[in-house]
């Protein structure tokens, strides 16, 4: 059994349900004055020590975390960095799930945060548990504390034998704190870190390989119902949502014990067997409002491009025009990058109990205090009655339909009085998402005769994202919300777009593009900044190609910073790099080799890719065969975590790259599965060597995101100098391929 | 109509009551409260379901219930079972040797294409213990993983064989 399973058990009765009392960590009460945790909403108060972290009388912690375990294995790291500043053994900390009424308020699992901005928030916490529980054990040894040392939660007097020691059991042993976190305790110093910066194993892997992990897809409950939504097959523009004009509840009549339930204008069904529940939604007729139409795939980029947008200049400096007028080579081009989805291997569930009184959601989603304020006003409760458990889904990578699976489950339960666990459909996950925008680019760079990037612009087309789901808008009769700052709320991201690059000429321009007639947009896993390479690191590419210069000489020469430096000599190493001017030893085989390279991020962490594919000039398949990556995130809190991160980030940018695409007329979204939405599968993987480049005298940053862009470009690089072509647009499909393989010049 | 159904899971005789024509999965998900198979795409589609039915892998998630009376079911639970059996061990070990390699690979994250992935692959190295990269390339296709853990798949399979052959622990 894993720690998880010890504090939530999967089978609630409804009482324990309702009390949320399954929850086993708590203070020994003296007396009822004091409430038992989690008996109150939440959050905690974050200035009290006690919100963070418990001493047990068994001499271990448990560590209240806000930042949730999405298969990233950041509960490990949190774990660390607490056990590192308390000294306390990784057999010693555990961590609980988040609960609205338990755990701290960190935000939002996303961009990367969790070590990056989480993690100084613990590490304080646990310094100044570290710091009281020393100022305990000085009085109970007499002596003063800087002559103290602690081994395993055991406090002892340096130099002396282990005859004078205090356990923090002793010292506290599940009572509270009542100490209020100032911020101010000395850290430990990076130099005496013993367990930072090593790999301990991660603390949810050995129950998901035995198959006993808690997924939240495996809770029930007593009495539970199963529901499920129904929507037509597709999403329609963004606004229209999904409103039924009629409804026939007869058309169902057959399933004995199925039931529909509508809410505005949203409609789902129960049924006390999960199949009767997936045939209703299947069988019950429904005729759903057209709205207004779409802008269609075939016409995607074209209306961006002329779309009346928000423009916002990003980045700006010097005088690019001037520049361009005196360079000794030019390249400019424009790319086309699509919507694609999160579409998480599991169709989002949640399990709902809402009574009169009170609400709790069992749900996979990645900010438990946004969902608790959604579900809140969704079910017309204040958001003090409703409490939020996270249990984990299967990967998300951003803003899947977890809201919608929550807020479904929600109103069903609510509706029919009993708990209702609630799954999407798989063409409900893939038709409905909140994808990630498509993106049109138009870059032009220009460089000196000594190779010095002289000139640069970035033109970038994109729409913003949506805060409210599909379930909401359509139960509360509101078009969808987008971000506050419309269509100019998502822009370039001026990191990715040559950034990197000592450039004395630059502009980066973001144009907004209004919602209206494209498809509900949401972050998925660095957002857009595959996109922003591919069309970025291509363009420099292209003029290290115009100097016959080795791309990664070329960029040595260009870069401005030695981490930038750092992540491209870890890479090259790596891939054992050979000099070479992209592109100049074609062969005329029908199949094809080609390396190439890139650089790329998110926020603020550092990626550099380098990518052998294999091309086949006769079918237009592009196979990845190795991937070198590179990434600096400053300290790495546990290396392993960040390689086996890159693994994914590599995988899953070649998936995206080479065979992602969200299809849609204008009536429709019309990728509703794993056929209609290709991905990587198994037997085309490349294979992936991740470097990561430890940097212990430097903050810790993102790690979750910031290889993929480098990974997307150096697959587009290495096709050229496979096959001397460009690809302007991803996926790169055998379509897209022998397109510009004949077009070539 | 609900009616009651027999099948056999694990090894042992188990009796349902529910409509033939419910897919498997639901059986075993629901009635049998298994924490393996697991819902994924329900179109056969992704792996998610992944059952053994005597030994060969079937997708639960499209298979009538009422289509496997007769055969042998065995899910992620009743692996290391079947494989004591296959390998003629006294007892059954806690995990079958790949789950133990996915552990010494570290080579999951969310873990719930796992189920798939554990069974397609047991199925792989009971039929071959020495499975080619080729071989396992071309026997897990149908397993997708979204968090994109195929190269480490790959590795713990490798391992797992390695196991085998060294002494089927």
């Amino acid at each position: 059994m894993t720690r998880r399973d010890s504090v939530l058990p999967p089978v609630f009765s409804r009482r324990d349900m309702l009390k949320g009392g399954a929850l086993v960590v708590g203070f020994s009460m003296s007396g009822a004055a004091r409430a038992a945790r989690g008996d109150a909403s939440g959050p905690p108060a974050p200035n009290e020590i006690d919100s963070w972290i418990a001493i047990h009388a068994d001499n271990t912690a448990t560590i209240y975390t806000g930042k949730c375990e999405l298969g990233q294995g950041n509960t490990t790291g949190l774990l660390q960095i607490a056990a590192e500043e308390l000294d306390l053994g990784m057999a010693q900390v555990k961590a609980v799930q988040l609960d609205t009424n338990i755990t701290p308020d960190q935000g939002a699992t996303s961009s990367s945060s969790s070590i990056h901005r989480g993690g100084p928030q613990l590490r304080a916490a646990a310094a100044e548990a570290r710091q009281e529980l020393l100022a305990r054990a000085a009085r109970v040894l007499g002596v003063q504390t800087g002559s103290l040392v602690v081994n395993g939660g055991v406090v002892s007097i340096d130099g002396e034998s282990a005859f004078r020691s205090v356990k923090y059991s002793d010292l506290i042993g599940d009572k509270p704190f009542k100490l209020k976190f100032t911020g101010t305790a000395p850290q430990k110093p990076i130099n005496r870190y013993s367990l930072v910066g090593k790999s301990p194993a991660r603390v949810d892997v050995p129950a998901k390989a035995a198959g006993q992990y808690t997924h939240v897809h495996h809770l029930r409950a007593p009495g539970m119902l199963h529901g499920r939504v129904v929507l037509p097959r597709g999403q329609r523009s963004f606004g229209a949502g999904a409103r039924a004009l009629e409804v026939d509840e007869a058309s169902i009549k057959h399933i004995l014990g199925a039931r529909v339930v509508r809410k505005g204008d949203f409609v789902g069904v129960v049924a006390e067997r999960e199949w009767d529940a997936v045939k209703a939604a299947r069988d019950l007729k429904v005729t759903w409002a057209n709205g207004p139409e779409l802008v269609g795939g075939a016409n995607l980029f074209q209306s961006m491009r002329a779309s009346r947008t928000q423009d916002a200049e990003i980045a700006k400096k010097g005088d690019p025009a001037a520049a361009f007028a005196k360079a000794a080579h030019v390249r400019s081009s424009s790319y086309s990058c699509p919507y694609q989805g999160h579409l998480p291997f599991a169709p989002n569930c949640a399990l709902a109990d809402v009574t009169a009184e009170r609400a709790l959601i069992k749900s996979s989603t990645q900010d438990v205090y946004s969902s608790r304020a959604q579900l809140a006003d969704v079910l017309g409760m204040p958001k003090e009655k409703v409490r939020v458990q996270y249990y984990e889904g299967s990967g998300t990578f951003g803003r899947s339909c977890y809201e919608d699976a929550s807020q479904a489950a929600a109103i069903l339960s609510q509706a029919v009085g009993k708990p209702v666990r609630l799954q999407y459909m798989r063409w409900d996950e893939h038709g409905w998402d909140n994808y990630g925008p498509a993106h049109f680019a138009e870059v032009r760079a220009g460089v000196d005769a000594e190779g010095n990037i002289v000139a640069y612009e970035y033109d970038g087309w994109q729409h913003g994202w949506t805060i409210t789901s599909t379930v909401s808008d359509s139960a509360l009769k509101r078009p969808g919300v987008e971000r506050a700052g419309g269509s100019g709320s998502i822009t370039v991201n001026p990191i990715s777009t040559g950034s990197m690059y000592k450039i004395a000429n630059r502009r980066v321009t973001s144009h907004g593009v209004p919602m209206a007639g494209y498809l509900r947009g949401a972050a998925l896993r660095s957002p857009l900044d595959l996109s922003f390479a591919f069309a970025s690191e291509q363009t420099i590419d292209e003029l290290a190609v115009a100097l016959q210069m080795d791309p990664l000489a070329f960029r040595r020469k260009n870069i401005g910073d030695k981490r930038w430096l750092g992540v491209l000599e870890a890479a090259a190493e790596a891939a054992k790099w050979l000099p070479r001017v992209m592109g100049s030893s074609l062969s005329s085989a029908d199949v094809v080799t080609g390396r190439g390279f890139a650089l790329g991020t998110h926020h603020v962490s550092y990626g550099a890719a380098v990518v052998d594919v294999e091309v086949n000039k006769r079918t237009g398949l592009v196979v990845a065969k190795k991937l070198f990556g590179a990434m600096d995130c400053g300290l790495a809190v546990n290396p392993a975590l960040v390689e086996n991160q890159m693994v994914g980030q590599m995988i899953q940018s070649t998936s995206r790259v080479l065979k992602e695409e969200v299809t849609f007329d204008k009536r429709a979204v019309t990728s509703l599965d794993w056929n209609s939405y290709p991905v990587l599968r198994f037997a085309e993987h490349p294979e992936v060597v991740p470097v990561v480049v430890q940097r212990m005298d430097e903050p810790s940053t993102g790690a979750g995101e910031e290889v993929m862009g480098a990974t997307a470009a150096a697959i587009a690089n290495a096709f050229f100098d496979a096959t001397g072509a460009r690809m302007r647009q991803f996926p790169m499909t055998p379509e897209r391929v022998l397109s510009a393989l004949n077009s070539r010049t | 109509m609900a009616g009651e159904l027999k099948i056999r899971v694990n090894g042992a005789e188990r009796s349902v009551n529910a409509d033939p024509d419910t897919p498997l999965l639901y059986v075993l998900m629901n009635d049998l409260e298994l924490k393996g198979p697991r819902f994924g795409c329900g179109l056969a589609q992704c792996g998610s379901c992944s059952v053994l039915a005597d030994g060969v892998e079937i997708r639960s998630c499209v298979t009538p219930a009422g289509s496997v009376a007769g055969k042998s079911i065995v899910t992620l639970e009743g692996l290391p079972a079947l494989y004591a059996q296959q390998k003629g061990l006294a007892q059954a070990p806690a995990l079958h040797p790949l789950q133990e390699a996915f552990v010494e690979t570290q080579s999951l994250h969310c873990g719930y294409c796992y189920n798939g992935m554990t069974i397609k692959g047991a199925e792989l190295l009971s039929q071959n213990p020495a499975p080619s990269e080729a071989q396992i390339r071309a026997h897990m296709d149908g397993h997708i993983c979204r968090c994109g853990t195929y190269p480490r798949v790959m590795k713990a399979i490798q391992l797992a064989s390695l196991k085998i052959a060294g002494g089927a622990k």
